[in-house]
């Protein structure tokens, strides 16, 4: 019985994510894409959960679905000024995308195939424990510290680029 | 541990169905009469003024891109909070002044953002 309702509801979000990231490739209007795009995120999001990711599907909606997606909508309604605006797809753009998917498909296959030890849906008996405070533990234990402090710089550098990017104009 | 995220996956479906039920329903059972004055975006309020797509002034940009990077420093206080504990009972001071680092050099663009104008409404 719970073996059932797991699966059902694991199908449930990938027929979710799978359908919305379809509506956003395929729907003319930018900004229904947009909004597609945030139900493709909170798919992700709870396949992130069955992957026992917790830390990973918490940040995916506190950051992605919460501040990117705002990003992209902002950014739709800065440029176009035309929400309705419709848009062209090439057929140069179709090849390119058809290319990088496939290559995209190609790696995530080979990795899937390499992975030793996948966790299947049906395991019941495995559970690992939460992981934010192993990221924690790995973080203070010296073994990731410099990279955490190097993302700190990184956040810096955007900063200061969305800084001097959006003021520029005002003074010009 | 899968079970304990039964109850989002509840409040997320419960809030999907009510809004979705309820819009359905309005525009099922409703009747549909309208007026000049019924279709105005505020019914009996101020007249609206141009059209509201119009493009956005670029420093709502700054804005986000501000809570972003916010929003993310936040995610990595996570981690650092729940085993703040454990490692304080051998290297509290260690650990708080590596968090004041990495808050720090945030806090240096915040400045410059500020500084720079960034901020203000002008």
């Amino acid at each position: 019985m719970e073996f059932t309702l797991k699966t059902f509801i694991f199908y449930g979000f990938a027929l979710l994510t799978v359908a919305s990231a379809l509506v956003v490739v395929t729907v003319r209007n930018i900004v229904h894409a947009a909004f597609s795009l945030m139900v493709t995120l909170f798919g992700v999001a709870g396949l992130y959960v069955f992957l026992q990711a917790d830390f990973l599907a918490a940040t995916q909606v506190i950051v992605y679905v919460g501040g990117i997606l705002v990003l992209i909508l902002f950014g739709v309604m800065m440029t176009s000024g035309r929400l309705e605006m419709r848009l062209h797809i090439e057929r140069g753009q179709l090849l390119l995308g058809g290319v990088i998917s496939a290559a995209l498909l190609m790696l995530l296959l080979t990795i899937i195939a390499n992975t030793p030890k996948w966790k299947n849906l049906s395991d019941d008996g495995e559970q690992l424990e939460p992981t934010t405070r192993r990221i924690g533990e790995l973080i203070l234990n010296g073994q990731f510290l410099l990279p955490f402090e190097v993302v700190s710089v990184l956040l810096l550098v955007a900063l200061i680029g969305a800084a001097l990017i959006s003021r520029k104009e005002v003074r010009d | 541990m899968l079970i304990d995220y039964l109850p989002i996956l509840l409040l997320g479906l419960f809030a999907v169905l009510f809004a979705g039920i309820n819009l359905a329903l309005t525009h099922i059972l409703g009747p549909k009469r309208p007026t000049r004055a019924k279709l105005s975006v505020y019914e009996s309020g101020v007249q609206p003024v141009g059209d509201a797509r119009q493009r956005f002034t670029i420093r709502f940009d700054l804005i986000a891109m501000l809570f972003i990077i916010f929003d993310i420093e936040v995610v990595f206080l996570y981690p650092w909070a729940v085993v703040f504990r454990k490692f304080s009972e051998t290297s509290g001071l260690f650990i708080l002044v590596e968090m004041l680092v990495f808050i720090g050099i945030l806090f240096l663009g915040y400045i410059y953002a500020w500084k720079k104008g960034g901020l203000t409404w002008d």
